[in-house]
């Protein structure tokens, strides 16, 4: 029996406002517990919600980013439940009238094709706290400094057919969000999480199978591996002649397995009303159009661009457009060297090498970006050897040093003087009458030798070629 | 000087004038009400220590003229469900019983700035859930007319303060008629503002789209002088308005020749006293007296009132007091041992059995299945009402009107029948609903000899014309004058 996977996908993504939603306290991640909290993001009694306006603008650029239709009049409403990590004991979100709806990213489907997955609406909502629990003392604490904390929820239509399609939609989506500033999309730091709708369905059958919702995915593979192992869970108990449970499951990605949290049955009742404490929102054609002319390139458009106007290959183009820190670099390199052939080559060889060997994802990349273009600089101009470069590159790669300076204290500089490699040639050659002997007696290796230890003696500054050519001549 | 026999803005006046000291003032004050509100109970907390504190910074400013209110270093009470910093605001809750805020609500800042002393937070009912006071956690208030009959309520402390001479004007919160039914039992003059005149920033909520502070004054000036102080946009509360320059001197010019005033005709209907019936048509005369064009009308729509407001204002009450929860501040019960328990026992414990009521009737109203046939329908019925104000509005220049069908009730008649309670509010609730001005102000007196209070509704932002009306009235009449006899 052929069976089909049908997903939908929930995800929040938390917005890099400098500001919380509701208030003036700081969105930093980390932070000493309750300190980035005031009586406005803590419930306080009489207080009140103030919209941060960015918030509504980073909607509307992320609405465009993903061809939604922008809601001229939107509105909040409350979400009510009870829990420690919700001080008001209800969050603010949208309901019944979300900023964004009806909007669409392209990725190539299983079978070769460009696919829409359309995306059903975008809302805007405030983040919880978190609750810690403290083993020694035996209890439990809260946090508030998430709340309030200003989150999109991107909601996706049933559309993904499989775990790869799924994959690509979310590195689109990262990549627009992150091209167009509205977020970090740190997945371990939890800026960017996705819940998955999950049924299976045998294949030509047009109705839905019962679905499942998987939460608690904490990185993009944790996402493929939760899909696969549900996805056969479902399909062993239908084939079992069992019936899959509507409920909501927790994926535990170090045991490769995910454990019921709570059926249908025990769902809430939210009790959803509109938010008296918010006027509605609205968005005037000026404004969309404003902050449509003032989006970044997207990653599509940079994408054709690099491939048209700067001739990268298209492999090389998927890469370093597939992360907005890597576009930036790029970019950076290229105005710092004028060689987009260069710093695509560096990006993708010896510094792609050091991301894998330290396993360092490109947002946690920590090093000034001009560094990369002042080491093709020096390589192309032979101030230093490529090898010297790329040893560079590691010290700039894991202490953020300045390549010049670091060049300069440790003396790397290649020695490009002729005279000077001369002289140390003539003093390796004096000192090595057997090798010389050998050679002079046909032995070719013994050439080999006399190069290394000529490089050894010019500890690797000088140019091979120069050296190899000066060996020569005075070999006779 | 007789500092207490003055009204808030004659106060203000003889302070700056140098002929009364903000010590003098606050003085008078403390000792009338140590003398009296053991009796009458306007108090839960008294700000002694905090408003002496202020007393001489303002006399300086008063002194230096940086101050220039005419309310400047005139003492004011403040319902008790207004945060003041530093200060216990309990909304008369066990569930708030040790909560002080850390924050002022901006009414208290902008009093502040401009020189008036907090004397302390006034009774009501809690949460502002109720209509006699009576649902206070610190005991019922007594009317200073009839010790044995309520002060109305929620702002029942307010009114009774006032009427009593305890505060020379106070801060009240009307969310359904919570500070125009109380002055009209207690014989002083309130007003409701527009929705979003006054900032709600830190008013604890009951019914966030409904609720707004108001003035209890004893005088249409001293109310007039207070709105002056705390209205106008506040940044921090998003459904304030921009409100134009208000002065009292302005607003009061007492004609109201040729102002066109309707009157319900529905609000002279069933249920109504006939001493209240009377009472307001005697107004109708003062007012033709006094020029004006008075006719009655129809406003059919009065039956939705009542219950389109209890699902409005209790379905965001529950969700504004799950809050309370005993997590964070406020009661906590001690019996509780884990996170089930401490949400059921604090909050059965803290709250009280209207409020409860209350947060029932929301949940109810919200529930999945029950959304449309309730809420939605209310919300449906508030746009009627507010249409019929709008189409009301195109004819008269303001509406006439009872503010409650009775007088005080005695204290114990009204909780055994809470919808009853509930109907008494007929008159108020609509124009919380409809979000427009309405200034209570007394006009008669019953066969027992309690206050009777009329409201004159206004349009959206026009609290100048409803106040200068009130004002021609009082300056026609004499039942404002009349003081009640303390015991």
């Amino acid at each position: 029996m052929e069976w089909e996977i049908v997903m939908g996908l929930e995800v929040h993504t938390e917005l890099s406002t400098k500001t919380k939603i509701f208030c003036n306290c700081s969105t930093q991640f980390g932070g000493e517990p309750n300190t980035h909290v005031c009586e406005i993001c803590s419930g306080m009694p009489g207080t009140l919600p103030l919209l941060n306006k960015n918030v509504v603008e980073y909607a509307v650029r992320t609405g465009i980013a993903t061809n939604c239709a922008i809601t001229q009049y939107n509105k909040f409403d409350r979400k009510n439940y009870f829990y420690p990590d919700l001080p008001k004991a209800y969050q603010i979100s949208q309901l019944y009238l979300p900023i964004c709806r009806n909007g669409y990213i392209e990725i190539k489907g299983d079978d070769g094709e460009t696919k829409k997955i359309r995306i059903h609406e975008i809302h805007m909502e405030e983040d919880a706290g978190k609750l810690i629990h403290d083993e020694w003392e035996d209890c439990t604490l809260v946090d508030y400094n998430r709340c309030g904390v200003p989150l999109l929820e991107i909601v996706s239509e049933p559309d993904f057919r499989s775990a790869d399609e799924v994959l690509q939609y979310l590195e689109k989506l990262r990549a627009i969000l992150q091209y167009i500033g509205v977020s970090d999309c740190k997945m371990q730091e939890g800026s960017l999480r996705a819940d998955i709708n999950l049924s299976v369905r045998k294949k030509g059958e047009e109705k839905f199978g019962v679905r499942t919702e998987m939460k608690n995915m904490n990185s993009f593979k944790a996402i493929g591996r939760a899909i696969e192992y549900e996805a056969q869970r479902q399909i062993e108990l239908l084939e079992d002649g069992g019936t899959v449970v509507q409920e909501t499951r927790r994926w535990d990605d170090s045991k490769g397995i995910s454990t019921a949290m709570r059926s249908k049955e025990d769902a809430q009742d939210y009790k959803y009303f509109p938010e008296p404490d918010l006027p509605p929102i609205e968005i005037s054609d000026e404004y969309i159009e404003g902050v449509k002319n003032n989006l970044p390139e997207l990653p599509e458009e940079k994408k054709q661009r690099y491939m048209t106007e700067l001739g990268l290959p298209e492999y090389d183009t998927n890469i370093i457009t597939g992360s907005v820190y890597f576009v930036r670099l790029f970019e950076r390199t290229v105005e710092v060297t004028g060689s987009p052939k260069d710093s695509a080559n560096w990006i993708m060889g010896d510094l792609m090498k050091l991301l894998n060997d330290s396993q360092t994802l490109p947002e946690n990349m920590a090093f000034d970006f001009d560094s990369l273009g002042k080491i093709i600089n020096l390589v192309n101009s032979g101030k230093i050897n490529r090898g010297t470069g790329k040893k560079v590159l590691e010290k700039v790669f894991s202490e953020n040093v300045d390549p010049e300076k670091y060049i300069k204290d440790n003396n790397l500089a290649a020695v490009t003087d002729t005279g000077a490699i001369k002289s140390v040639i003539e003093q390796v050659i004096a000192e090595n009458e057997k090798s010389v002997n050998e050679y002079k007696g046909g032995k070719t290796q013994a050439f080999q030798y006399l190069i290394g230890q000529s490089m050894r003696a010019l500890r690797g500054k000088a140019p091979a070629q120069e050296v190899q050519r000066i060996l020569k001549e005075l070999l006779g | 000087m007789d500092i207490l026999n003055m009204t808030a803005t004659e106060l203000g006046m003889a302070i700056k004038n140098g002929e009364v000291t903000v010590r003098e003032a606050l003085d008078a004050y403390f000792e009338k009400i140590e003398k009296y509100d053991g009796t009458y109970h306007c108090y839960n907390t008294l700000c002694k220590k905090e408003a002496y504190r202020r007393a001489d910074e303002v006399q300086k400013g008063i002194d230096e003229k940086t101050l220039t209110s005419p309310l400047a270093g005139v003492p004011i009470g403040i319902k008790d469900n207004i945060c003041t910093k530093g200060v216990k605001t309990t909304c008369s809750s066990k569930i708030l019983c040790n909560f002080v805020p850390p924050y002022n609500a901006t009414v208290i800042a902008r009093l502040e700035a401009a020189g008036m002393i907090v004397l302390g937070k006034l009774n009501m009912d809690e949460f502002a859930m109720g209509s006699t006071t009576e649902t206070s956690a610190t005991g019922v208030t007594h009317n200073p007319w009839d010790i044995n009959k309520v002060p109305g309520g929620s702002s029942g402390g307010s009114a009774a303060a006032v009427s009593a001479g305890l505060a020379p004007v106070a801060l009240g919160s009307d969310t359904g008629g919570s500070i125009r039914q109380p002055c009209s039992f207690c014989g002083v003059a309130g007003l409701k503002p527009t929705y979003g005149a006054v900032s709600r920033y830190g008013l604890v909520a009951y019914a966030s789209s409904l609720d707004q502070i108001g003035p209890v004054g004893q005088t249409v000036e001293d109310c007039a002088n207070m709105f002056s102080v705390i209205s106008g946009k506040d940044e921090k509360d998003g459904t304030s308005m921009v409100y134009p320059e208000f002065s009292a001197e302005e607003a009061l010019r007492g004609d109201v020749k040729g102002k066109k005033i309707g009157i319900p005709r529905d609000y002279l209907g069933d249920g109504i006293s006939e001493d209240v019936k009377n009472a307001i048509l005697q107004a109708a005369e003062v007012f033709k007296a006094l020029g004006a064009d008075v006719e009655m009308f129809d406003m059919p729509i009065v039956k939705y009132a009542i219950p389109a407001y209890y699902i409005i204002a209790c379905a965001e009450a529950c969700s504004n007091l799950s809050r309370y929860d005993g997590i964070k501040y406020g009661y906590k019960s001690d019996k509780a041992l884990n996170l089930r328990d401490t949400y059921i026992m604090s909050r059965s414990e803290g709250f009280g059995m209207e409020v409860k009521r209350r947060i029932m009737l929301g949940n109810f109203v919200l529930s999945s299945g029950y959304y449309d046939a309730y809420y939605q329908k209310a919300l449906k019925a508030k746009k009627l009402i507010q249409n019929a104000f709008f189409e009301a509005f195109k004819q008269y220049d303001m509406i006439l009107g009872p503010v409650a069908p009775t007088t005080a009730p005695k204290i114990g008649e009204s909780l055994s029948d809470p919808l009853k309670m509930y109907l008494g509010d007929i008159y108020t609730v609509m124009i919380n609903i409809a979000g427009v001005p309405s200034m209570s102000a007394p006009c008669g007196f019953d066969s027992d000899g309690m206050p009777i209070g009329m409201q004159i509704i206004g349009k959206p932002f026009c609290e100048a014309e409803i106040m200068n009306a009130a004002q021609a009235f009082e300056k026609a009449t004499e039942y404002h004058t009349k003081k009640p006899n303390l015991k």
